[in-house]
């Protein structure tokens, strides 16, 4: 192990960083469109009965 | 028909009628699109897929999370070192499920690209879109991975051999794919650029899977996938098919999450253009 020990754990960590860079961003996202639409909502948007 | 439902239809038949306008100068009759035909019709709902992918995703996110975590203990203390490349063998487990998934969502843009193309599902650029960057991550960690295993095994970090460089060539392909969406702001039209490139470049797709057949290469044949069966010790295959399925639920889940934040942001992109609209109107 100790031999080859830093490409191993470099492949861990770089994985770990990708993988978790990805949910990341998935969640960043989702929480800020899902933010914008309510604002949006919120000025009366996206309601067929209140479009002017 | 949900709220979401009504405003993925009014903002596809209102990009298809300024694409229209645009290419002719006049208004014609709306193309026949996949709601057009029943089946497809209810697949395409995006209400309906926002019901089902919500309920969906603690069911794949939870058992990801939990095999990831007996795979990873499969590979740290009970995976036994390989006779050749020892402890390093610990790599393969990250680098074989990361290649396998590039390949898949690769077939999963695809199928959508033929999906916007042919039957204009409307859900189809949406996971065209959602898979891109996920594939070009797991790609990454295959070339990364490999590369980090290859300096200790054989002796260089890179070497352009047929299944190393068409592999690169697929992180270029999603790269582009990647920029192609970001370079065209209309949905509709970047749908359509990218599913050509996207269909353009799975000519790669049986490049990487072959080329260890078709070319005499220094990356090993394929040893799982293989007709005489994996010639891997069943102490190692188990490891790295758990530590693969839990990479596939991993991408499924964020493949999922991905399409639900992008039907969000068209909803977004919809309800600001209506709101410009009105506010337009109300100042003439």
């Amino acid at each position: 192990m100790s031999q080859h020990a830093f490409f191993i754990l470099s492949s861990y960590t770089v994985t770990a960083l990708v993988v978790a860079g990805l949910i990341l961003r998935a969640v960043v996202d989702h929480r800020a469109q899902t933010r914008a639409l309510a604002e949006l909502e919120a000025r009366g948007l996206g309601r067929r009965s209140r479009r002017g | 028909m949900g709220k979401i439902d009504q405003v993925f239809r009014r903002w596809r038949c209102a990009s298809e009628i300024v694409m229209r306008r645009a290419a002719t100068g006049s208004l014609q009759a709306a193309p026949r699109t996949a709601t057009s035909i029943p089946m497809i019709r209810d697949l395409a709902s995006p209400t309906r897929f926002m019901s089902l992918s919500g309920r969906l995703l603690p069911w794949v996110a939870g058992p990801a999370a939990a095999l990831l975590g007996a795979g990873l203990y499969m590979v740290w203390f009970t995976a036994p070192a390989d006779y050749q490349q020892g402890e390093t063998v610990k790599i393969m487990y990250l680098h074989v499920p990361a290649a396998w998934l590039s390949l898949f969502f690769y077939m999963i843009m695809t199928s959508s690209a033929l999906g916007t193309l042919v039957w204009r599902h409307p859900l189809a650029d949406v996971s065209q879109k959602a898979a891109a960057p996920i594939g070009a991550a797991f790609t990454l960690i295959c070339l990364v991975t490999g590369s980090l295993w290859g300096k200790p095994m054989w002796g260089t970090y890179w070497q352009w051999d047929a299944r190393l460089t068409s592999m690169l060539v697929m992180l270029l392909i999603y790269l582009g794919i990647l920029a192609l969406w970001r370079a065209i702001e209309e949905p509709n039209r970047a749908a359509r650029a990218v599913s050509i490139l996207t269909l353009v470049g799975a000519v790669n797709v049986p490049i990487v899977k072959f080329s260890v057949d078709w070319w005499n290469t220094l990356h090993q044949p394929a040893s799982v996938f293989r007709l005489g069966g994996p010639t891997i010790h069943v102490s190692m295959l188990v490891p790295l098919l758990v530590m693969a399925a839990a990479f596939t639920l991993i991408g499924v889940a964020l493949h999922l999450s991905g399409m639900r934040t992008e039907i969000l942001r068209r909803r977004v992109r919809t309800l600001t253009i209506l709101e410009a609209e009105r506010l337009d109107a109300q100042a003439a």
